[in-house]
């Protein structure tokens, strides 16, 4: 590992001492960084440019679910360079809703979660200089960069009925293979390629960098629990990730060399697709949400002041979700043709992962329970996470029941259920993070107000948006569909409204970002005071750009909650 | 990756490249694993009847099965029949007569007719499997003209057996119970093999 090598030296090098800030020019810091801070803020500004076009597309939806009929959809054919008709149109509903899905799941959630507060923290948590392997952490973020340009460019060329891969983001054979001709869905499962070797190449990063580079002294049961999420999170990635890889590669040469792998014709079984596709993607919503649930322990712990609830139950529970998450996946198959017995199987094994993540839920209760808290903006996302991720939680476990997901199988009580946990389980998350950490990474404060503000239209706006959809749901709405009998009128008006409160809610997060850019106030190291107690907390506001020359020491002092060095440890801990 | 001599790795890189190499070939395992589903998916179904999988039976199994439904007094079950084709193939195809019922264990021989409405030969192939499900592994199979292909001429109309019987094991199988009857369905897909 030479560039490793080289990375060290230039820590350790004479000049260093001289310059230890010393920066690269602009081209070479942000087009070339090996720099886990700079990677990190680029993975943060992509996800949040990724969120915006992503939430933009869901606007278009809420625009045409806001009354029955069709309105809007030739418009934005006709804007996109296509003829509009009936079948365009409905083709073009079906890509928005895959675009809305890929960008979520893999350009807004991941590369916030894991590339942006991942890069960030884990290496300063762990009091390690920077990444196991920096070149590689800059090929991932390009990666994802241009797999992102694959997917948006997808959305100009034929994909079947019109332009754009219009196959939901599971890319079922037989639409995606013999059901959309033409490149678009081509370049679709070219840029879950290249997110997926970024990822994996992230994972291994992740997973090398934690066994190796923690700082003397810190055994693995006294690391911070969003590295736990991050270590468990990479295990996932590195497993589940290439399972998709050989599945949507099948799906490319049934499409363009003649295989059979899902055609039934040639001996395939479209079936097949499903469980590869899920065997991925189950583990993939807890990679979404596990270096969330760190977060929100960090943020909990910090503003109770308190040490975790149950460290090791908090640690081995996230284990536990993410051993039992690859052992559920034909939960989401239930209407397949699956036989009782099967049924049987994959609900009692779905229900069992209510345990650890209940004992997650209670653990952040009793943190708080007797804690001197304090509602700063990353406490009350983090209290906002709690509540909302418990109410997708439970209609989880309704959802687990083959019996009743007959009944609600694709209908909007599923599309309540998923975005409960991750538009507002996994966002309320990252916003908690982002404020925890926003003047750590830049050094200026947020206004606290806003913050607020932001949260409270935001708590408002997302569940005027997706309560209603259990309603729906449980009516027999299917999803996918851009058209409605006026009978569910009344709370898709409504859920659109929501969508209006959610936007105006982002506007607000836009100028804190911008207030805090230009005028916010300098934030100083450990700037949450006697609750900050992880080593991210020792270093300067913004840290130094090449930190922790002198490795910290995990004393016999230090437990899994304080690793501050003696000098800096607050007097009752 | 060997270090060069102007840059001689520490023990952290070696480790490092170690625990490295450990992940990415885990990582490979797992595509590997990806692949290696499709063969294993398909022998799993054959061997556990899985998605209602039919099975296949040899003569001498049959006269076995025959006997021991017969030693058993085994019931009589309906036998439903479906026939379809792809949407590609200019056949009409359709059993002869929709059911059938047949004692457990009892061979019997349905027929389908097939006819091909087009100016051409054309080579189709048959995917099939039962309802319910967990009739699959009881469903046997000794001759079916979906085990191999069949081409049909311009015009051409033919009668198409397929040799079966109901495993007796089934009777002892308690997700059988109260399963009266059994739909074996078929679809001709246009062959992807043969000329067409």
């Amino acid at each position: 590992m030479a560039t490793t090598a080289e990375t060290f030296q230039a820590h350790h090098g004479d000049h260093a001492h001289h310059d230890a800030d010393h920066k690269p020019g602009f081209f070479a810091r942000w087009f070339m960084s090996t720099n886990h801070k700079d990677i990190g803020t680029l993975y943060l500004i992509f996800a949040i440019f990724a969120g915006i076009v992503g939430g933009a597309i869901s606007g278009i939806m809420r625009m045409e679910l806001m009354h029955p009929g069709i309105q809007y959809l030739g418009w934005w054919v006709n804007f996109m360079g296509g003829e509009a008709g009936f079948d365009q149109n409905l083709h073009l509903w079906n890509v928005l809703i895959t675009a809305h899905g890929l960008i979520m799941v893999f350009f807004m959630v991941m590369p916030a979660m894991i590339g942006g507060f991942g890069n960030w923290f884990v290496p300063l948590m762990i009091g390690a200089p920077d990444m196991a392997f920096p070149r590689m952490n800059n090929i991932s973020f390009w990666l994802t960069f241009v797999a992102f340009c694959s997917l948006m460019f997808s959305t100009f060329v034929p994909g079947g009925t019109g332009n754009g891969a219009g196959t939901g983001w599971t890319v079922y054979a037989p639409l995606s293979t013999t059901g959309s001709q033409g490149p678009a869905v081509d370049f679709a499962i070219f840029a879950l390629h290249l997110a997926g070797a970024a990822s994996i190449m992230g994972a291994i990063n992740f997973i090398t960098t934690i066994f190796n580079m923690r700082a003397p002294g810190m055994t693995l049961h006294k690391m911070p629990l969003f590295v736990w999420s991050v270590l468990v999170t990479a295990f996932l990635l590195l497993l589940a990730l290439p399972v998709l890889a050989a599945a949507i590669t099948m799906l490319l040469t049934d499409r363009n060399f003649g295989t059979t792998f899902f055609d039934p014709a040639g001996g395939g079984d479209p079936v097949l697709y499903q469980h590869l596709f899920w065997f991925f993607g189950h583990p993939e919503v807890y990679i979404m949400i596990l270096p969330g649930f760190g977060m929100i322990s960090q943020i909990v712990a910090t503003f109770s002041r308190k040490p975790v609830f149950g460290y090791l139950g908090m640690a081995y529970a996230m284990v536990a979700i993410g051993f039992v998450g690859f052992i559920v996946w034909a939960h989401h198959m239930y209407t397949v043709g699956l036989d009782v017995n099967t049924k049987m199987y994959f609900t009692a094994a779905t229900m069992v992962i209510a345990v650890p993540t209940g004992v997650k839920i209670f653990s952040w209760i009793a943190t708080m329970w007797g804690g001197s808290l304090e509602f700063k903006s990353p406490m009350v996302w983090a209290l906002g996470f709690i509540f909302l991720f418990t109410i997708g939680g439970v209609t989880g476990v309704v959802l687990a029941n083959g019996g009743i997901d007959d009944n609600l199988h694709d209908t909007y009580y599923v599309v309540a259920h998923f975005h409960y946990v991750l538009s507002m389980g996994a966002v309320f998350s990252l916003f908690a993070g982002f404020y925890y950490w926003f003047p750590k990474m830049s050094g200026r404060w947020h206004s606290e107000l806003l913050s607020h503000l932001h949260f409270w239209t935001f708590f408002i706006g997302v569940n005027v948006i997706f309560f209603p959809m259990h309603f729906l749901g449980v009516q027999g709405m299917p999803r996918r569909y851009p058209d409605f009998t006026p009978a569910y009128s009344y709370f898709n008006e409504m859920a659109s409204y929501g969508y209006m409160i959610m936007a105006g809610s982002m506007l607000i997060f836009f100028v804190n970002i911008g207030y805090a850019l230009f005028a916010g106030r300098k934030a100083e190291g450990n700037y949450w005071g006697e609750g900050a107690t992880t080593l991210e907390w020792t270093l300067p506001s913004p840290p130094p750009y090449h930190q922790f020359e002198t490795l910290p020491v995990i004393t016999e002092a230090n437990d899994y909650h304080n690793h501050l060095p003696a000098g800096e440890r607050p007097a009752n801990a | 990756m060997s270090a060069t001599p102007a840059s001689a790795s520490t023990p952290l890189d070696r480790r490092n490249a170690r625990v490295g190499a450990i992940a990415l070939l885990a990582a490979l395992a797992m595509l590997a694993l990806g692949f290696a589903a499709v063969p294993l998916y398909r022998l799993f179904c054959q061997v556990t009847g899985f998605g209602g999988t039919t099975q296949r039976a040899t003569e001498a199994q049959a006269s076995l099965a025959a006997l021991l439904g017969q030693q058993a007094g085994a019931p009589r079950i309906s036998v439903r029949f479906d026939g379809s084709v792809a949407r590609d193939v200019p056949w009409t195809f359709a059993p002869e007569r929709t059911t059938q019922t047949v004692r457990i264990g009892q061979r019997d021989m349905a027929f389908y007719v097939a006819r091909n409405n087009a100016s051409v030969p054309v080579t189709g192939t048959a995917t099939f499997n039962v309802e319910p499900e967990q009739a699959g592994r009881y469903f046997q199979k000794v001759q079916c003209f979906c085990f191999t292909e069949q081409t049909l001429h311009p015009g051409q109309e033919v009668r198409m057996p397929v040799l079966f019987y109901i495993d007796p094991a089934a009777l002892d199988d308690p997700n059988m119970k109260g399963v009266e009857q059994i739909t074996l369905s078929y679809t001709f897909h246009k062959s992807l093999t043969a000329p067409q």
